[in-house]
């Protein structure tokens, strides 16, 4: 299958939920062309609901029509989708119990030139600090398709996560999501490295290249990030005594810190968190940005190497 | 700036169409950014910037200038033209718009380049924030400075900006004229599709402001509003200005889809040529 963006796999998985499920309520703020909730919107006009630029309005207004037993998906930019509206979110969507469903398109630097008002870089914090708030930052078209299926599925309140770029496919086409658990896409026993949404195919390059230097890495998949699979990460931590992460997020309160709380407090190995640093983003091209954030898979396998340096010392 | 000699009616239109052709300049070379936005505010900045407002290009912070916050952030292009026409920074720098390194970020940011009073690009926050400088403008510093912000009809939806609204005519906040760039588009489509605003008027009225209506393409219109507004004490003053979106390039005018596309190399040429045909008209106009 061609790649394509998480941000379209979404559109095309809420057009296809809404064929079979009546109950699915579509809303976007001005940017349905841009999340593509467009393509749901030009099959089912009468279930699309655009809100214009009042993305508060449009998350509280989720409520009251969750409230009626629909199942609601929201649909702008990651940052006016956790940053504008997190007290509705807070208050309304999640201490109400909601059968709500945010999707924030345009995560991470990988927005690219639009510049640091456009690149989300705090969403994963902002919604796993969130009780009872499930996050899941999905790497490509197979899992995003699973992701939006379970999402629908599950009663109660959801952040998923898309990306503006385009996404190679990393998983299988017969890959099975599950809330709460990662998924091992290479075994290795030197190092884990752990990634989400559109850090995942770096990290797999970075693992490739450290084959040739006689490292074997193991590589997880972690898209559902809360709640994350401890047991997983604990298994890699015995098995391998080395952790990397990679996030297109800022290193405070994303993937990285989730994993650090699990090695923390029940076993503790040395451990990198890449992503982006207490800092903003700025305009330029993905592999720019990245670059200069240190993030790349050429960094992914330096850190892999210097974190092994660190066991048992 | 305003001078001793004003810029007559046609050095302003040259003006602007000048920085219409710088705008679709750099966005053609940047390959991303804002067309339809930034080029219906032309008229409106180059009245602001080039008879309106009081500013030092030389002294960015010069404590009385008059500010101007470009609330609907996204027309970035149209305020770094203008600034650069201004004497801000060379206008060989605008080619560097939206690329790695570059000054001309995105969406303006206020710790990058020097002109740019706030940073802005999520719509609704840059009108309240021009209510907190003419507040403290008038209520703590007592300074005489004018405060502008311009605001798009989309961004009207922003539950924030009627906040805003509210906040200002309280405060009696005079020393604001806020310019609302009209032009019926956004995004998805039309605005009255989207999510009508209308009656705009009314409602500015309603939360207490003093509204002008005017032509955002007529320089001379425009003007007279930026002047009756500074006459009008004890409230808030906006100019509702009627504009296009894509003002001044044919095949733009008016469509949603130059929203957020640059135009291609081949688009750029045509839009060039017509604007230097309006040019050569303007020129031989008495
Ligand atoms: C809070 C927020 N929500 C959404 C966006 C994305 N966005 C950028 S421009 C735009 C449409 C704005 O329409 P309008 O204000 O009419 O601008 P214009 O047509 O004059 O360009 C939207 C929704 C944003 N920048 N900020």
């Amino acid at each position: 299958m061609e790649a394509i963006a998480t941000r379209e796999a979404c559109g095309l998985t809420l057009a296809k939920l809404g064929r079979v499920n009546k109950n699915i309520i579509v809303l976007d703020a001005d940017l349905s062309e841009s999340t593509k909730s467009i393509i749901f919107a030009r099959e089912f006009p009468e279930r699309f609901f655009n809100y214009g630029v009042a993305e508060q309005n449009m998350t509280a207004s989720a409520v009251g029509i969750a409230s009626c037993g629909k199942v609601v998906f929201i649909n702008t930019f990651a940052i006016f989708a956790t940053g504008r509206t997190w007290d509705q979110i807070r208050n309304g969507v999640t201490a109400g119990g909601f059968n709500v469903k945010i999707v924030g398109s345009h995560g991470g630097l990988s927005v690219g030139p639009d510049g640091l008002s456009h690149q989300c870089i705090e969403d994963v914090s902002l919604m796993r600090a969130i009780p009872e708030m499930v996050v899941i930052v999905p790497s490509d078209r197979i899992e995003t398709e699973k992701v939006i299926e379970k999402a629908a599925e599950y009663y109660g309140p959801v952040y998923i996560r898309t990306s503006r770029a385009k996404s190679p496919n990393v998983n299988n086409e017969d890959y099975k999501f599950e809330i709460g658990k990662g998924n091992i896409l290479q075994d290795g026993s030197d190092v884990t490295i752990i990634a989400c949404g559109v850090m995942v195919e770096p990290a797999l390059n970075a693992a490739k290249a450290l084959i040739e230097k006689k490292i074997h890495a193991r590589v997880i998949n972690m898209a559902c990030i809360k709640p994350i699979d401890k047991d997983m990460i604990i298994r890699a931590a015995k098995e391998t005594g080395a952790i990397v992460t990679v996030e297109d997020h800022t290193v405070i309160g994303g993937l990285g810190s989730a994993v650090a709380e699990v090695l923390g407090e029940e076993y503790p190995v040395p451990l990198k968190r890449i992503g982006v640093l207490d800092r903003f983003g700025e305009s330029g091209e993905p592999n720019e940005l990245f670059k200069k954030n240190g993030m790349t898979a050429e960094n992914i396998a330096e850190e892999a190497k210097k974190i092994i340096l660190r066991k048992n010392r | 700036m305003k001078t001793e000699t004003s810029l007559t009616e046609k050095q302003l239109k040259k003006i602007a169409c000048g920085i219409r052709k710088n705008i679709i300049k750099m966005l053609t070379e940047s390959k991303s950014g804002h067309s339809g936005g930034s080029l219906s505010a032309v008229d409106i900045l180059t009245s602001l910037y080039f008879y309106k407002m009081n500013y030092k290009p030389a002294e960015p912070n010069w404590p009385e200038r008059d500010r101007f916050v470009l609330s609907k952030g996204h027309a970035a292009p149209a305020l770094y033209a203008v600034l650069a026409e201004a004497g801000y920074f060379p206008t060989e720098e605008l080619k560097t718009l939206r690329k790695f390194g570059t000054r001309l970020q995105g969406h303006p940011d206020r710790r990058k380049l020097p002109g740019i009073e706030a940073s802005t690009g999520s719509l609704g926050q840059g009108i309240s924030i021009a209510c907190g400088i003419a507040l403290c403008g008038k209520h703590i510093d007592k300074k005489n400075y004018r405060v502008y912000a311009l605001l798009g009809d989309g961004e009207n939806q922003e539950g924030e900006v009627w906040e805003a609204a509210m906040s200002a005519a309280h405060y009696k906040l005079d020393n604001l004229c806020a310019v609302l760039d009209y032009n019926g588009l956004q995004i998805d489509g039309f605005v009255k599709d989207v999510m009508n605003i209308d009656p705009i008027t009314d409602k500015w009225r309603a939360f207490g402001w003093n509204v002008i209506e005017a032509d955002g393409h007529n320089i001379k219109e425009l003007i007279k509003a930026l002047d009756d507004a500074e006459q009008i004490k004890g409230k808030p003053s906006i100019i509702i200005a009627k504009t296009i979106k894509g003002k001044g390039i044919s095949f733009m005018e008016g469509k949603v889809k130059y929203h957020g596309l640059a135009p291609t190399y081949e688009e750029c040429e045509k839009g060039l040529c017509e604007l230097e045909e309006y040019e050569k008209k303007i020129s031989e106009e008495a």
